[in-house]
């Protein structure tokens, strides 16, 4: 549709806009704030104190109440800006609120206490970032656990993937043996069998294995993914035979020949295998959840799943954690979005 | 492995990491010599499929086979050998309803609420997500500036992990949230969203589109990419109207791909669990329980977990989404043939 259209109603020498254009502009721009808003604003409240969160309207950018010190008082009381009755304007510090009535004090003179209506002052505020939501889930929360859980789970699945399934479409696709078809038929039959089909056999198989409450038992029923093979095989095909044909003449092995010539010519295939890998074992949920019920074991995924079901939600610590959750996968898209768009294109999988 | 790849670049600390990597491959390589010797080609075939075979075995295959003798099993006993044989016990009292139309009156409620619930939703889900991608592809293929960044946009979502965006959206749904500020600087009361059963389905439509939409974007765009240019001028020197264009060449020859993506969601729609089990947890009540979440909480998550049940149920979803499958591939195979011929 673009070309023709764009020439036929092309905005320059005072066409006007048709109405497609209007369309294309309203959807990218809304499509701007509809995709990155709800992200951009989990992020800028992960920065708020739970004081802050728990306002309504809330405010864009993280602001807290300035409070002051206040001699004879215990606690660090909140600071307003009061106009008094006399027109003058204060800083004052409340220290308590009765009705519409504020009692508060001067900071710097806390003898004498200073009714003021609740109408005639405003908080002093400023802007500050609530760090702390980021260093204390390290504290309180099992944290780097789960951080770590999570990164053993993805580095260690992935790597298996890389290995066991370049070694089948290698397999798969430069010899010829007998079954070779029903293999590869039966590999991409798995298509069909998703988790939610087989998790309840599954699950006592790998209780059986012992694997239960153990990462492995998160790894290992995930790394021979068909879609692996898939991606694999298709490029090795492209690879010339006469390439192992010289090879095999030289007396290389058949496992020099998969580890020194397939394998790197597989890099691209490889590399595009390994960040879809990443991604999703990064990102698996339901499986974890099932295998792992000890806290020690949590992936980061059920961890946050986990605490924010509960019935008082520590928003301001959930906030932050999802934030850091969301990292890798921000900088996958960031950095190595292309290899992943042009691998959705050319195999239609996921 | 992949820090193979820049180590051609030449010397640099990666190829110092591999230097154990390649000890090890080469030490390997002696007891292969000897495989190969004795075993010849095909034995190499088969050590190079074996690991994969097997876990693909352990893990999938036998899990799969075992799964209809699973359903015809009673008891809360996990391992096969312990569970007594009850026939088709639990796919009866799947189907024990007093009305089909009716979920209340079948002695498994909750299944046929689940499944009428899937069901709204696929239907929802599936027609609402294909209008978006559509359009938002459609869009994309124009003569944009920057459209790399634009397709991006889209696509920034598919890669959160379920539980980000279902936390992201719960944030922005509740009682304080994103959307009752923007409610309330128009005036409207603030509304708990999620407490509404309407409105968490309506929820759980929106966030899966959300989290998907960009994904099919990008398969839709793939297609409208290859239909060729010329037809496109062609219409534009008859001075077609922007509206029978899209009717008359672009739909047509989009439908292979088109279709495909519509089983494609269909399939994904059909499984939904993730965004949902971390959004509403199926709530409030049972009104976003999906099938998935049911089989879940059958086999897992209840108090009178009953695994057979469970597997009865995941029988009956696996049945469907075979179906979807074969319906994927026989529509998949005609596209195929079309492209090769350009």
């Amino acid at each position: 549709m673009s070309r023709a259209v764009e020439f036929l109603f092309r905005r320059k020498g005072g066409n006007g806009w048709h109405w497609t254009d209007i369309v294309t502009w309203v959807w990218l721009v809304g499509g701007v704030f509809i995709m990155f808003g709800p992200a951009v604003w989990l992020v800028g409240s992960s920065f708020k104190s739970p004081a802050a969160l728990a306002e309504f309207p809330p405010t864009i950018l993280p602001y807290v109440t300035q409070k002051a010190t206040v001699e004879a008082y215990d606690k660090p009381l909140d600071l307003y800006e009061v106009t008094l009755d006399d027109g003058s304007k204060a800083t004052l510090a409340e220290v308590r609120r009765i009705g519409v009535v504020s009692q508060m004090v001067d900071p710097v003179k806390p003898g004498e206490i200073v009714k003021v209506n609740i109408a005639n002052r405003t908080p002093v505020r400023q802007m500050s970032f609530a760090a702390e939501n980021y260093t204390e889930p390290f504290t309180h929360f099992d944290f780097v656990r789960y951080l770590w859980n999570s990164v053993f789970v993805t580095v260690t699945a992935t790597l298996i993937t890389l290995v066991v399934n370049s070694m089948a479409a290698f397999a798969l696709s430069k010899y010829e043996f007998r079954g070779r078809t029903f293999a590869m038929l039966l590999i991409l039959a798995t298509l069909m069998v998703p988790l939610s089909v087989i998790m309840v056999p599954l699950y006592s198989i790998v209780s059986a294995l012992g694997l239960f409450n153990n990462l492995w038992g998160v790894i290992l029923p995930t790394v021979a993914t068909p879609t692996g093979v898939f991606i694999l095989r298709q490029y090795m095909l492209t690879i010339p035979d006469e390439l192992i044909d010289a090879a095999r003449m030289d007396k290389a092995s058949e496992w020099q020949i998969y580890w020194r010539i397939i394998l790197p010519l597989t890099a691209p295939a490889l590399a595009v295998l390994a960040i879809f890998s990443v991604v999703w074992r990064w990102n698996d949920f339901l499986w974890p959840l099932i295998v792992l019920s000890r806290k020690e074991l949590y992936t980061l995924q059920v961890g946050l799943s986990i605490y924010s079901g509960e019935l008082n939600v520590q928003w301001h610590f959930i906030l932050a954690m999802t934030v850091v959750t969301m990292i890798p996968v921000v900088l996958v898209f960031l950095f190595l979005q292309r290899f992943i768009t042009t691998g959705i294109a050319g195999t239609g999988l996921k | 492995m992949t820090a193979d790849v820049p180590g051609r670049t030449g010397l640099s600390l990666s190829d110092l990491a591999m230097v154990p990597v390649r000890l090890a491959m080469s030490f390997i390589d002696a007891p292969l010599r000897w495989v190969q010797k004795t075993f010849g080609l095909g034995g190499m075939a088969t050590f190079f499929l074996l690991p994969n075979m097997l876990i693909f075995g352990i893990f999938v295959l036998l899990p799969f086979f075992i799964n209809f003798a699973y359903s015809m099993t009673g008891g809360t006993a996990l391992f096969l050998p312990d569970r007594s044989f009850v026939g088709t016990d639990q796919y009866a009292r799947l189907f024990d309803c007093a009305n089909y139309l009716d979920p209340n009156s079948c002695v498994e409620d909750t299944f046929w609420t689940a499944v009428g619930n899937t069901g709204w939703f696929v239907v929802l889900q599936v027609t609402l997500m294909i209008g978006f991608s559509l359009v938002t592809a459609l869009i994309l293929n124009r003569d944009l500036r920057a459209r790399s960044f634009w397709r991006a946009v889209f696509f920034f979502p598919v890669l959160l992990s379920p539980v980000v965006v279902g936390l992201i959206w719960k944030w922005i749904l509740q009682r304080q949230g994103l959307l009752n500020f923007g409610l309330f600087s128009f005036g409207f009361e603030p509304h708990v969203w999620l407490n509404d059963r309407t409105w968490s389905f309506a929820a759980t439509v929106g966030v899966s589109i959300w989290a998907h939409m960009g994904f099919y974007t990008l398969i839709i765009l793939a297609g409208l990419q290859a239909i060729p240019k010329d037809l496109y001028e062609a219409a534009e020197m008859d001075g077609t109207r922007t509206s029978r264009v899209f009717l008359r060449i672009t739909l047509p020859l989009l439908m292979p791909n088109l279709l495909v993506v519509i089983v494609l969601v269909l399939i994904r729609a059909v499984q939904i669990f993730d965004e949902v089990y971390v959004l509403t947890g199926g709530g409030p009540g049972t009104s976003t329980l999906y099938l998935t979440q049911y089989i879940y909480e059958t086999g897992f998550a209840t108090q009178l977990r009953n695994p057979g049940l469970a597997a009865a149920a995941s029988i009956l979803m696996g049945v469907v989404l075979v179906v979807l499958t074969l319906l994927q591939l026989g529509l998949s195979r005609p596209s195929e043939k079309k492209g090769s011929r350009k």
